[in-house]
Protein backbone atom coordinates (compact mmCIF):
# COMPACT_ATOMS: atom_id res chain seq x y z
CA UNK A 1 0.00 0.00 0.00
CA UNK A 2 2.92 2.33 0.71
CA UNK A 3 3.75 2.51 -2.94
CA UNK A 4 3.31 5.78 -4.75
CA UNK A 5 2.23 3.94 -7.87
CA UNK A 6 -0.58 2.18 -6.08
CA UNK A 7 -4.01 2.78 -7.45
CA UNK A 8 -5.52 0.53 -4.81
CA UNK A 9 -4.84 3.05 -2.07
CA UNK A 10 -8.18 4.64 -2.86
CA UNK A 11 -10.12 1.41 -2.31
CA UNK A 12 -10.98 1.90 1.39
CA UNK A 13 -12.10 5.42 0.64
CA UNK A 14 -14.24 4.31 -2.29
CA UNK A 15 -15.86 1.59 -0.20
CA UNK A 16 -16.51 4.16 2.52
CA UNK A 17 -18.08 6.67 0.17
CA UNK A 18 -20.26 4.03 -1.44
CA UNK A 19 -21.58 2.87 1.94
CA UNK A 20 -22.00 6.27 3.56
CA UNK A 21 -22.79 8.54 0.63
CA UNK A 22 -24.03 6.66 -2.43
CA UNK A 23 -26.17 4.08 -0.62
CA UNK A 24 -27.84 6.69 1.63
CA UNK A 25 -28.70 8.82 -1.40
CA UNK A 26 -30.07 5.71 -3.10
CA UNK A 27 -32.12 5.10 0.04
CA UNK A 28 -33.61 8.58 -0.35
CA UNK A 29 -34.69 7.67 -3.88
CA UNK A 30 -36.12 4.32 -2.68
CA UNK A 31 -38.03 5.95 0.17
CA UNK A 32 -39.30 8.68 -2.11
CA UNK A 33 -40.89 6.14 -4.43
CA UNK A 34 -42.28 3.71 -1.87
CA UNK A 35 -44.77 3.65 0.92
CA UNK A 36 -45.71 1.09 3.58
CA UNK A 37 -49.27 -0.22 3.46
CA UNK A 38 -51.05 -2.84 5.54
CA UNK A 39 -51.69 -6.18 3.85
CA UNK A 40 -53.24 -9.53 4.81
CA UNK A 41 -51.60 -12.95 5.04
CA UNK A 42 -51.84 -13.49 1.28
CA UNK A 43 -50.16 -10.15 0.62
CA UNK A 44 -53.28 -8.38 -0.59
CA UNK A 45 -53.20 -4.69 0.13
CA UNK A 46 -55.76 -3.50 2.65
CA UNK A 47 -57.06 -0.07 3.33
CA UNK A 48 -56.35 1.36 6.76
CA UNK A 49 -59.97 0.76 7.73
CA UNK A 50 -59.96 -2.89 6.70
CA UNK A 51 -56.72 -3.48 8.57
CA UNK A 52 -58.16 -1.82 11.64
CA UNK A 53 -61.33 -3.97 11.50
CA UNK A 54 -59.34 -7.20 11.16
CA UNK A 55 -57.11 -6.26 14.06
CA UNK A 56 -60.12 -5.39 16.22
CA UNK A 57 -61.67 -8.75 15.46
CA UNK A 58 -58.43 -10.62 16.17
CA UNK A 59 -58.02 -8.89 19.51
CA UNK A 60 -61.56 -9.86 20.48
CA UNK A 61 -60.94 -13.52 19.61
CA UNK A 62 -57.57 -13.55 21.42
CA UNK A 63 -59.13 -12.08 24.51
CA UNK A 64 -61.94 -14.64 24.45
CA UNK A 65 -59.52 -17.53 24.08
CA UNK A 66 -57.04 -16.03 26.51
CA UNK A 67 -54.15 -16.30 24.07
CA UNK A 68 -50.93 -15.14 25.76
CA UNK A 69 -49.33 -11.95 24.44
CA UNK A 70 -46.40 -13.65 22.65
CA UNK A 71 -48.62 -16.05 20.69
CA UNK A 72 -50.77 -13.32 19.18
CA UNK A 73 -49.68 -13.19 15.56
CA UNK A 74 -51.79 -10.84 13.51
CA UNK A 75 -52.80 -11.68 9.98
CA UNK A 76 -52.23 -8.07 9.11
CA UNK A 77 -48.66 -7.15 8.27
CA UNK A 78 -46.92 -4.32 6.49
CA UNK A 79 -45.65 -4.24 2.99
CA UNK A 80 -43.59 -1.74 1.04
CA UNK A 81 -44.93 -0.89 -2.38
CA UNK A 82 -43.89 1.35 -5.23
CA UNK A 83 -45.79 4.61 -5.49
CA UNK A 84 -45.48 8.04 -7.03
CA UNK A 85 -47.89 9.43 -4.46
CA UNK A 86 -45.09 10.99 -2.37
CA UNK A 87 -43.67 12.85 -5.32
CA UNK A 88 -47.14 14.06 -6.28
CA UNK A 89 -47.73 15.14 -2.72
CA UNK A 90 -44.70 17.41 -2.88
CA UNK A 91 -46.86 19.52 -5.16
CA UNK A 92 -48.95 20.45 -2.15
CA UNK A 93 -45.92 22.20 -0.71
CA UNK A 94 -45.18 24.17 -3.88
CA UNK A 95 -45.89 27.56 -2.24
CA UNK A 96 -43.32 26.85 0.49
CA UNK A 97 -40.77 25.64 -2.03
CA UNK A 98 -41.25 28.65 -4.29
CA UNK A 99 -41.05 31.07 -1.38
CA UNK A 100 -37.83 29.50 -0.08
CA UNK A 101 -36.29 29.68 -3.55
CA UNK A 102 -37.40 33.29 -3.77
CA UNK A 103 -36.00 34.18 -0.34
CA UNK A 104 -32.69 32.45 -1.07
CA UNK A 105 -32.48 34.29 -4.41
CA UNK A 106 -33.09 37.67 -2.78
CA UNK A 107 -30.46 36.90 -0.13
CA UNK A 108 -27.96 35.81 -2.82
CA UNK A 109 -28.48 38.95 -4.92
CA UNK A 110 -28.11 41.23 -1.89
CA UNK A 111 -24.96 39.35 -0.83
CA UNK A 112 -23.55 39.87 -4.31
CA UNK A 113 -24.42 43.58 -4.26
CA UNK A 114 -22.85 44.08 -0.82
CA UNK A 115 -19.93 41.70 -1.34
CA UNK A 116 -18.78 42.68 -4.82
CA UNK A 117 -17.62 46.25 -4.07
CA UNK A 118 -16.14 45.13 -0.77
CA UNK A 119 -14.16 42.30 -2.36
CA UNK A 120 -12.89 44.67 -5.05
CA UNK A 121 -11.83 47.30 -2.53
CA UNK A 122 -10.00 44.69 -0.46
CA UNK A 123 -8.25 43.28 -3.53
CA UNK A 124 -6.81 46.74 -4.38
CA UNK A 125 -5.45 47.33 -0.89
CA UNK A 126 -1.94 47.16 0.44
CA UNK A 127 -0.79 43.55 0.85
CA UNK A 128 -0.76 43.63 4.64
CA UNK A 129 -4.18 45.32 4.85
CA UNK A 130 -5.57 42.68 2.52
CA UNK A 131 -4.58 39.98 5.01
CA UNK A 132 -6.12 41.95 7.87
CA UNK A 133 -9.38 42.55 6.03
CA UNK A 134 -9.67 38.90 5.04
CA UNK A 135 -9.21 37.89 8.63
CA UNK A 136 -11.97 40.28 9.65
CA UNK A 137 -14.28 38.81 7.00
CA UNK A 138 -13.56 35.25 8.10
CA UNK A 139 -13.70 35.79 11.85
CA UNK A 140 -17.53 35.85 12.20
CA UNK A 141 -17.69 32.80 9.95
CA UNK A 142 -15.82 30.79 12.56
CA UNK A 143 -18.46 31.47 15.19
CA UNK A 144 -21.07 28.77 15.20
CA UNK A 145 -23.92 29.89 12.97
CA UNK A 146 -26.47 29.11 15.68
CA UNK A 147 -24.86 31.72 17.88
CA UNK A 148 -24.74 34.23 15.05
CA UNK A 149 -28.41 33.71 14.33
CA UNK A 150 -29.23 33.84 18.02
CA UNK A 151 -27.56 37.25 18.14
CA UNK A 152 -30.06 38.58 15.63
CA UNK A 153 -32.93 37.35 17.78
CA UNK A 154 -31.71 39.78 20.45
CA UNK A 155 -31.54 42.63 17.98
CA UNK A 156 -34.80 42.11 16.12
CA UNK A 157 -37.20 41.32 18.96
CA UNK A 158 -40.27 43.43 19.57
CA UNK A 159 -38.55 45.02 22.58
CA UNK A 160 -35.12 44.27 21.17
CA UNK A 161 -32.22 46.62 20.76
CA UNK A 162 -33.12 47.99 17.33
CA UNK A 163 -36.63 48.87 18.41
CA UNK A 164 -35.33 50.42 21.61
CA UNK A 165 -32.83 52.47 19.63
CA UNK A 166 -35.51 53.65 17.22
CA UNK A 167 -37.76 54.36 20.18
CA UNK A 168 -35.32 57.02 21.32
CA UNK A 169 -36.31 58.98 18.24
CA UNK A 170 -39.97 58.19 18.71
CA UNK A 171 -40.10 55.77 15.78
CA UNK A 172 -41.57 52.29 15.91
CA UNK A 173 -41.66 49.79 17.41
CA UNK A 174 -41.61 47.69 14.27
CA UNK A 175 -42.48 44.08 13.91
CA UNK A 176 -39.19 42.69 12.67
CA UNK A 177 -38.70 39.23 14.04
CA UNK A 178 -40.82 36.36 12.65
CA UNK A 179 -41.09 38.00 9.24
CA UNK A 180 -39.80 37.00 5.84
CA UNK A 181 -37.42 39.93 5.97
CA UNK A 182 -35.85 38.63 9.16
CA UNK A 183 -35.19 35.24 7.59
CA UNK A 184 -33.60 36.86 4.53
CA UNK A 185 -31.50 39.05 6.81
CA UNK A 186 -30.34 35.95 8.66
CA UNK A 187 -29.31 34.33 5.40
CA UNK A 188 -27.39 37.43 4.29
CA UNK A 189 -25.66 37.77 7.62
CA UNK A 190 -24.65 34.12 7.83
CA UNK A 191 -23.51 33.63 4.26
CA UNK A 192 -22.07 37.02 3.22
CA UNK A 193 -18.47 35.85 3.84
CA UNK A 194 -19.12 32.92 1.46
CA UNK A 195 -19.72 35.52 -1.25
CA UNK A 196 -16.82 37.82 -0.40
CA UNK A 197 -14.10 35.15 -0.19
CA UNK A 198 -14.40 33.58 -3.68
CA UNK A 199 -14.88 37.03 -5.23
CA UNK A 200 -11.75 38.28 -3.51
CA UNK A 201 -9.68 35.27 -4.53
CA UNK A 202 -10.45 35.90 -8.21
CA UNK A 203 -10.09 39.67 -8.03
CA UNK A 204 -6.75 39.57 -6.31
CA UNK A 205 -5.40 37.87 -9.42
CA UNK A 206 -6.41 40.79 -11.63
CA UNK A 207 -3.20 42.75 -12.21
CA UNK A 208 -3.22 46.47 -11.65
CA UNK A 209 -1.39 46.79 -14.98
CA UNK A 210 -4.46 45.35 -16.72
CA UNK A 211 -6.63 48.04 -15.20
CA UNK A 212 -4.06 50.72 -16.00
CA UNK A 213 -3.90 49.54 -19.59
CA UNK A 214 -7.65 49.96 -19.91
CA UNK A 215 -7.43 53.43 -18.40
CA UNK A 216 -4.58 54.40 -20.75
CA UNK A 217 -6.72 53.31 -23.64
CA UNK A 218 -9.35 55.81 -22.56
CA UNK A 219 -11.76 53.79 -20.44
CA UNK A 220 -13.40 55.62 -17.57
CA UNK A 221 -13.98 54.00 -14.18
CA UNK A 222 -17.34 52.53 -15.08
CA UNK A 223 -16.07 51.07 -18.32
CA UNK A 224 -13.06 49.56 -16.56
CA UNK A 225 -15.41 47.97 -14.05
CA UNK A 226 -17.87 46.67 -16.59
CA UNK A 227 -15.54 45.66 -19.41
CA UNK A 228 -12.48 44.47 -17.46
CA UNK A 229 -13.09 43.66 -13.81
CA UNK A 230 -16.53 42.04 -14.07
CA UNK A 231 -15.67 39.69 -16.96
CA UNK A 232 -12.48 38.62 -15.20
CA UNK A 233 -14.32 37.89 -11.97
CA UNK A 234 -17.07 35.69 -13.45
CA UNK A 235 -15.68 32.47 -11.89
CA UNK A 236 -15.71 34.14 -8.49
CA UNK A 237 -19.28 35.39 -9.02
CA UNK A 238 -20.33 31.86 -9.90
CA UNK A 239 -18.80 30.21 -6.88
CA UNK A 240 -20.05 33.00 -4.65
CA UNK A 241 -23.60 32.57 -5.91
CA UNK A 242 -23.57 28.81 -5.36
CA UNK A 243 -21.88 29.17 -1.97
CA UNK A 244 -24.66 31.49 -0.77
CA UNK A 245 -27.67 30.08 -2.59
CA UNK A 246 -27.33 26.39 -1.67
CA UNK A 247 -27.10 26.79 2.10
CA UNK A 248 -29.76 29.52 2.02
CA UNK A 249 -32.31 27.47 0.12
CA UNK A 250 -31.84 24.41 2.31
CA UNK A 251 -31.50 25.97 5.75
CA UNK A 252 -34.03 25.23 8.44
CA UNK A 253 -32.44 26.81 11.50
CA UNK A 254 -32.48 30.40 10.32
CA UNK A 255 -36.18 30.18 9.53
CA UNK A 256 -36.86 28.38 12.81
CA UNK A 257 -35.07 31.02 14.85
CA UNK A 258 -35.92 34.20 12.98
CA UNK A 259 -39.06 33.19 11.10
CA UNK A 260 -40.98 31.98 14.12
CA UNK A 261 -42.42 28.91 12.46
CA UNK A 262 -44.62 30.90 10.11
CA UNK A 263 -42.04 31.43 7.39
CA UNK A 264 -41.26 27.81 6.59
CA UNK A 265 -38.54 26.82 4.14
CA UNK A 266 -37.93 23.55 2.28
CA UNK A 267 -35.54 22.54 5.06
CA UNK A 268 -38.26 22.93 7.68
CA UNK A 269 -40.55 20.68 5.65
CA UNK A 270 -37.89 17.97 5.49
CA UNK A 271 -37.10 18.29 9.20
CA UNK A 272 -40.82 18.00 10.05
CA UNK A 273 -41.10 14.73 8.16
CA UNK A 274 -38.08 13.15 9.86
CA UNK A 275 -37.84 14.53 13.39
CA UNK A 276 -40.97 16.64 13.67
CA UNK A 277 -44.61 16.01 14.34
CA UNK A 278 -45.54 15.09 10.78
CA UNK A 279 -43.37 11.94 10.85
CA UNK A 280 -43.32 10.56 7.31
CA UNK A 281 -39.86 9.61 6.00
CA UNK A 282 -41.33 8.69 2.61
CA UNK A 283 -42.68 12.17 2.00
CA UNK A 284 -39.54 13.65 3.57
CA UNK A 285 -37.39 11.69 1.14
CA UNK A 286 -39.51 12.85 -1.77
CA UNK A 287 -39.02 16.49 -0.75
CA UNK A 288 -35.29 15.89 -0.27
CA UNK A 289 -35.08 14.31 -3.71
CA UNK A 290 -36.79 17.29 -5.30
CA UNK A 291 -34.45 19.67 -3.46
CA UNK A 292 -31.42 17.65 -4.53
CA UNK A 293 -32.43 17.55 -8.18
CA UNK A 294 -33.21 21.27 -8.12
CA UNK A 295 -29.77 22.09 -6.70
CA UNK A 296 -27.99 19.83 -9.19
CA UNK A 297 -29.81 21.66 -11.98
CA UNK A 298 -28.75 25.02 -10.57
CA UNK A 299 -25.16 23.83 -10.28
CA UNK A 300 -25.06 22.64 -13.86
CA UNK A 301 -26.38 26.00 -15.00
CA UNK A 302 -23.66 27.94 -13.15
CA UNK A 303 -21.07 25.40 -14.31
CA UNK A 304 -22.06 26.04 -17.89
CA UNK A 305 -20.94 29.65 -17.40
CA UNK A 306 -17.69 28.51 -15.95
CA UNK A 307 -15.54 26.44 -18.24
CA UNK A 308 -12.69 26.09 -15.78
CA UNK A 309 -11.62 22.58 -14.87
CA UNK A 310 -12.87 22.15 -11.33
CA UNK A 311 -10.95 19.02 -10.61
CA UNK A 312 -8.27 20.87 -8.70
CA UNK A 313 -9.53 22.22 -5.44
CA UNK A 314 -12.80 24.07 -5.62
CA UNK A 315 -13.91 24.94 -2.16
CA UNK A 316 -17.47 25.93 -1.59
CA UNK B 1 -12.90 61.71 -1.61
CA UNK B 2 -13.17 58.33 -3.22
CA UNK B 3 -10.95 56.84 -0.56
CA UNK B 4 -13.23 58.23 2.11
CA UNK B 5 -16.39 56.72 0.59
CA UNK B 6 -14.55 53.41 0.29
CA UNK B 7 -13.62 53.54 3.95
CA UNK B 8 -17.17 54.37 4.99
CA UNK B 9 -18.50 51.50 2.90
CA UNK B 10 -16.02 49.01 4.35
CA UNK B 11 -16.79 50.30 7.83
CA UNK B 12 -20.53 49.84 7.36
CA UNK B 13 -20.18 46.25 6.13
CA UNK B 14 -17.96 45.35 9.07
CA UNK B 15 -20.38 47.06 11.42
CA UNK B 16 -23.09 44.80 10.04
CA UNK B 17 -20.88 41.75 10.51
CA UNK B 18 -19.73 42.55 14.03
CA UNK B 19 -22.53 44.38 15.85
CA UNK B 20 -24.53 41.20 16.62
CA UNK B 21 -21.43 39.52 18.04
CA UNK B 22 -20.56 42.49 20.19
CA UNK B 23 -24.12 42.67 21.48
CA UNK B 24 -23.84 39.02 22.53
CA UNK B 25 -20.55 39.66 24.29
CA UNK B 26 -21.87 42.76 26.04
CA UNK B 27 -24.91 40.83 27.21
CA UNK B 28 -22.73 38.12 28.69
CA UNK B 29 -21.75 40.65 31.38
CA UNK B 30 -25.29 41.88 31.89
CA UNK B 31 -26.69 41.12 35.34
CA UNK B 32 -30.24 41.11 34.04
CA UNK B 33 -31.63 38.02 32.37
CA UNK B 34 -33.35 40.25 29.84
CA UNK B 35 -31.33 40.72 26.71
CA UNK B 36 -32.20 44.36 26.26
CA UNK B 37 -32.02 46.07 29.66
CA UNK B 38 -28.66 46.72 31.24
CA UNK B 39 -28.85 46.36 35.01
CA UNK B 40 -25.24 45.96 35.99
CA UNK B 41 -21.97 44.18 35.40
CA UNK B 42 -21.56 40.56 36.41
CA UNK B 43 -19.46 37.45 35.81
CA UNK B 44 -22.32 35.21 37.03
CA UNK B 45 -23.07 33.73 33.63
CA UNK B 46 -19.49 32.61 33.18
CA UNK B 47 -19.56 30.93 36.58
CA UNK B 48 -22.87 29.28 35.71
CA UNK B 49 -21.49 28.21 32.34
CA UNK B 50 -18.58 26.39 33.94
CA UNK B 51 -20.92 24.60 36.30
CA UNK B 52 -23.29 23.56 33.55
CA UNK B 53 -22.84 19.80 33.20
CA UNK B 54 -24.73 19.65 29.92
CA UNK B 55 -22.52 22.20 28.22
CA UNK B 56 -19.27 20.78 29.54
CA UNK B 57 -20.33 17.25 28.64
CA UNK B 58 -21.29 18.20 25.12
CA UNK B 59 -18.07 20.14 24.70
CA UNK B 60 -16.14 17.01 25.60
CA UNK B 61 -18.26 14.98 23.17
CA UNK B 62 -17.58 17.51 20.42
CA UNK B 63 -13.83 17.39 20.95
CA UNK B 64 -13.65 13.59 21.10
CA UNK B 65 -15.77 13.18 17.98
CA UNK B 66 -13.83 15.86 16.10
CA UNK B 67 -10.50 14.28 16.96
CA UNK B 68 -11.46 10.69 16.13
CA UNK B 69 -13.27 11.67 12.94
CA UNK B 70 -10.47 13.94 11.72
CA UNK B 71 -7.71 11.41 12.32
CA UNK B 72 -9.72 8.73 10.49
CA UNK B 73 -10.64 11.12 7.70
CA UNK B 74 -7.03 12.21 7.27
CA UNK B 75 -5.78 8.64 6.97
CA UNK B 76 -8.56 7.62 4.62
CA UNK B 77 -8.26 10.80 2.57
CA UNK B 78 -4.48 10.76 2.20
CA UNK B 79 -4.52 7.16 0.98
CA UNK B 80 -7.39 8.04 -1.35
CA UNK B 81 -5.51 11.01 -2.77
CA UNK B 82 -2.54 8.77 -3.61
CA UNK B 83 -4.87 6.31 -5.29
CA UNK B 84 -6.69 9.02 -7.22
CA UNK B 85 -3.36 10.54 -8.30
CA UNK B 86 -2.52 7.25 -10.03
CA UNK B 87 -5.88 6.68 -11.68
CA UNK B 88 -6.66 6.97 -15.34
CA UNK B 89 -8.57 10.07 -16.33
CA UNK B 90 -12.01 8.49 -16.62
CA UNK B 91 -11.92 6.69 -13.27
CA UNK B 92 -10.44 9.77 -11.68
CA UNK B 93 -13.29 11.95 -12.90
CA UNK B 94 -15.86 9.52 -11.51
CA UNK B 95 -14.13 9.25 -8.15
CA UNK B 96 -13.70 13.02 -7.91
CA UNK B 97 -17.39 13.51 -8.62
CA UNK B 98 -18.24 11.18 -5.75
CA UNK B 99 -15.85 13.19 -3.59
CA UNK B 100 -17.70 16.38 -4.39
CA UNK B 101 -21.03 14.84 -3.36
CA UNK B 102 -20.82 15.66 0.36
CA UNK B 103 -19.66 19.19 -0.48
CA UNK B 104 -22.33 19.98 -3.05
CA UNK B 105 -25.21 18.06 -1.54
CA UNK B 106 -27.35 20.19 0.79
CA UNK B 107 -26.35 19.33 4.35
CA UNK B 108 -29.87 18.55 5.38
CA UNK B 109 -30.19 15.92 2.65
CA UNK B 110 -26.88 14.33 3.65
CA UNK B 111 -28.12 14.33 7.23
CA UNK B 112 -31.46 12.67 6.61
CA UNK B 113 -29.97 10.18 4.15
CA UNK B 114 -27.42 9.05 6.73
CA UNK B 115 -30.20 8.82 9.29
CA UNK B 116 -32.16 6.56 6.93
CA UNK B 117 -29.06 4.41 6.46
CA UNK B 118 -28.36 4.03 10.18
CA UNK B 119 -31.98 3.22 10.90
CA UNK B 120 -32.04 0.67 8.06
CA UNK B 121 -28.78 -0.90 9.30
CA UNK B 122 -30.22 -0.90 12.84
CA UNK B 123 -27.24 0.99 14.25
CA UNK B 124 -28.35 2.87 17.33
CA UNK B 125 -27.94 6.63 16.90
CA UNK B 126 -25.13 7.85 19.13
CA UNK B 127 -21.36 8.29 19.19
CA UNK B 128 -20.76 5.69 16.50
CA UNK B 129 -23.17 7.21 14.02
CA UNK B 130 -21.88 10.72 14.73
CA UNK B 131 -18.29 9.65 14.09
CA UNK B 132 -19.22 7.76 10.91
CA UNK B 133 -21.15 10.78 9.62
CA UNK B 134 -18.38 13.23 10.48
CA UNK B 135 -15.72 11.11 8.77
CA UNK B 136 -17.91 11.04 5.67
CA UNK B 137 -18.19 14.81 5.29
CA UNK B 138 -14.56 15.45 6.30
CA UNK B 139 -12.70 13.08 3.94
CA UNK B 140 -13.30 15.11 0.76
CA UNK B 141 -11.62 18.15 2.31
CA UNK B 142 -8.51 16.08 3.04
CA UNK B 143 -8.43 14.80 -0.54
CA UNK B 144 -8.90 18.28 -1.98
CA UNK B 145 -5.91 19.49 0.04
CA UNK B 146 -3.56 16.55 -0.49
CA UNK B 147 -4.15 16.02 -4.21
CA UNK B 148 -2.72 19.40 -5.34
CA UNK B 149 0.40 18.76 -3.23
CA UNK B 150 0.88 15.40 -4.96
CA UNK B 151 0.55 17.09 -8.34
CA UNK B 152 3.11 19.75 -7.42
CA UNK B 153 5.57 17.11 -6.28
CA UNK B 154 8.35 16.14 -8.64
CA UNK B 155 7.71 12.49 -9.40
CA UNK B 156 11.34 11.96 -10.26
CA UNK B 157 12.28 12.46 -6.62
CA UNK B 158 10.47 9.27 -5.72
CA UNK B 159 11.98 7.39 -8.64
CA UNK B 160 15.42 8.68 -7.70
CA UNK B 161 14.99 7.41 -4.15
CA UNK B 162 14.10 4.00 -5.57
CA UNK B 163 17.13 4.06 -7.87
CA UNK B 164 19.34 4.90 -4.94
CA UNK B 165 18.20 1.75 -3.22
CA UNK B 166 15.23 2.79 -1.15
CA UNK B 167 12.46 0.29 -0.70
CA UNK B 168 9.11 1.69 -1.87
CA UNK B 169 8.02 1.98 1.76
CA UNK B 170 11.09 3.91 2.77
CA UNK B 171 10.95 6.15 -0.27
CA UNK B 172 7.32 6.84 0.49
CA UNK B 173 8.09 7.74 4.09
CA UNK B 174 11.19 9.81 3.41
CA UNK B 175 10.25 11.50 0.15
CA UNK B 176 6.53 11.56 -0.48
CA UNK B 177 5.17 12.15 3.01
CA UNK B 178 7.33 15.24 3.71
CA UNK B 179 6.33 16.68 0.33
CA UNK B 180 2.60 16.36 0.91
CA UNK B 181 2.65 17.06 4.67
CA UNK B 182 1.37 20.66 4.41
CA UNK B 183 -1.67 19.39 2.48
CA UNK B 184 -2.29 16.65 5.03
CA UNK B 185 -2.10 19.13 7.90
CA UNK B 186 -4.46 21.61 6.22
CA UNK B 187 -6.89 18.80 5.52
CA UNK B 188 -6.70 17.63 9.12
CA UNK B 189 -7.27 21.12 10.51
CA UNK B 190 -10.15 21.75 8.14
CA UNK B 191 -11.71 18.44 9.20
CA UNK B 192 -11.47 19.40 12.86
CA UNK B 193 -13.01 22.80 12.18
CA UNK B 194 -15.89 21.42 10.14
CA UNK B 195 -16.51 18.66 12.65
CA UNK B 196 -16.62 21.01 15.65
CA UNK B 197 -18.84 23.46 13.80
CA UNK B 198 -21.27 20.99 12.26
CA UNK B 199 -24.84 21.22 13.39
CA UNK B 200 -27.15 20.01 10.62
CA UNK B 201 -25.68 16.55 10.00
CA UNK B 202 -25.13 15.94 13.72
CA UNK B 203 -28.71 16.98 14.39
CA UNK B 204 -30.00 14.07 12.30
CA UNK B 205 -27.44 11.47 13.40
CA UNK B 206 -27.05 12.07 17.14
CA UNK B 207 -28.63 10.04 19.90
CA UNK B 208 -30.17 11.17 23.18
CA UNK B 209 -26.93 10.85 25.17
CA UNK B 210 -24.45 11.95 22.54
CA UNK B 211 -25.14 15.65 22.17
CA UNK B 212 -22.46 17.80 20.61
CA UNK B 213 -21.96 21.43 21.54
CA UNK B 214 -23.89 22.89 18.58
CA UNK B 215 -26.85 20.67 19.44
CA UNK B 216 -26.76 21.84 23.06
CA UNK B 217 -26.57 25.44 21.87
CA UNK B 218 -29.59 24.82 19.69
CA UNK B 219 -31.66 23.49 22.56
CA UNK B 220 -30.55 26.43 24.70
CA UNK B 221 -31.51 29.05 22.15
CA UNK B 222 -34.96 27.54 21.89
CA UNK B 223 -35.59 28.53 25.49
CA UNK B 224 -35.31 32.12 24.25
CA UNK B 225 -33.56 33.48 27.34
CA UNK B 226 -30.30 31.77 28.23
CA UNK B 227 -27.50 34.16 29.16
CA UNK B 228 -25.04 31.27 29.39
CA UNK B 229 -25.15 31.14 25.59
CA UNK B 230 -23.87 34.72 25.54
CA UNK B 231 -21.01 33.83 27.85
CA UNK B 232 -20.18 30.84 25.67
CA UNK B 233 -20.19 33.01 22.53
CA UNK B 234 -17.86 35.50 24.14
CA UNK B 235 -15.39 32.78 25.11
CA UNK B 236 -15.54 31.19 21.66
CA UNK B 237 -15.03 34.57 19.99
CA UNK B 238 -11.92 35.31 22.04
CA UNK B 239 -10.50 31.82 21.40
CA UNK B 240 -11.11 32.10 17.65
CA UNK B 241 -9.64 35.59 17.55
CA UNK B 242 -6.53 34.36 19.32
CA UNK B 243 -6.11 31.41 16.96
CA UNK B 244 -6.53 33.63 13.91
CA UNK B 245 -4.03 36.21 15.12
CA UNK B 246 -1.47 33.52 15.93
CA UNK B 247 -1.98 31.90 12.53
CA UNK B 248 -1.63 35.19 10.67
CA UNK B 249 1.43 36.30 12.56
CA UNK B 250 3.20 32.99 12.00
CA UNK B 251 2.28 33.10 8.31
CA UNK B 252 3.70 36.61 8.00
CA UNK B 253 6.91 35.46 9.67
CA UNK B 254 7.24 32.53 7.30
CA UNK B 255 7.09 34.81 4.29
CA UNK B 256 10.65 35.59 3.18
CA UNK B 257 11.56 39.21 3.72
CA UNK B 258 12.18 40.06 0.04
CA UNK B 259 8.90 38.50 -1.05
CA UNK B 260 7.07 40.63 1.46
CA UNK B 261 8.81 43.72 0.20
CA UNK B 262 7.97 42.85 -3.38
CA UNK B 263 4.33 42.27 -2.50
CA UNK B 264 4.21 45.55 -0.63
CA UNK B 265 5.68 47.37 -3.61
CA UNK B 266 3.14 45.80 -5.96
CA UNK B 267 0.32 46.75 -3.64
CA UNK B 268 1.55 50.33 -3.41
CA UNK B 269 1.62 50.55 -7.17
CA UNK B 270 -1.96 49.35 -7.12
CA UNK B 271 -2.92 51.99 -4.62
CA UNK B 272 -2.09 54.68 -7.13
CA UNK B 273 -4.18 53.14 -9.89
Amino acid sequence: MNNLRSRLAATPYLAWMIIFMVVPLALIVVFAFTTTVPCDAEGNILTDEEAYLIQEEETLIWEEQGTPEEERVSAVSEKTIFTVQNILEVNKYMPTMLSSIWMALVATVICLLIGYPLAYMISRMHFVSQKMMLMLVMLPMWMNFLLRTYAWMTLLERNGLINRFLGLFGVGPFNMINTQGAVILGMIYNYLPFMILPLYSVMTKIENTTIEAAQDLGANRLTVMWRVVVPLSVPGINSGITAVFIPSVSTFIISRMLGGGTNMLIGDLIDLQFLGNAYNPNLGSAISLVLMVFILLCMSITNAFDMEDKEGGMLL
Amino acid sequence: MRKLTNRIYIGLVFLFLYIPIFVLIANSFNASKSRTVWTGFTFDWYVKLFHNETILGSLLNTLIIALVASVAATLLGTLAAIGIYNMKKVTRTIVMNISYLPIINPEIVTGVSLMLLFVAMKIELGYVTLILAHITFCVPYVILNVLPKLRQMDRNLYEAALDLGCTPTLAFRKVVIPEIMPGIMTGFLMSITYSIDDFVISYFTHGATSQTLPITIFSMTRRKVSPEVNALSAILFVVILAIMIIMNVSEMRKLPEDQRRRAAKAAKKGGRA
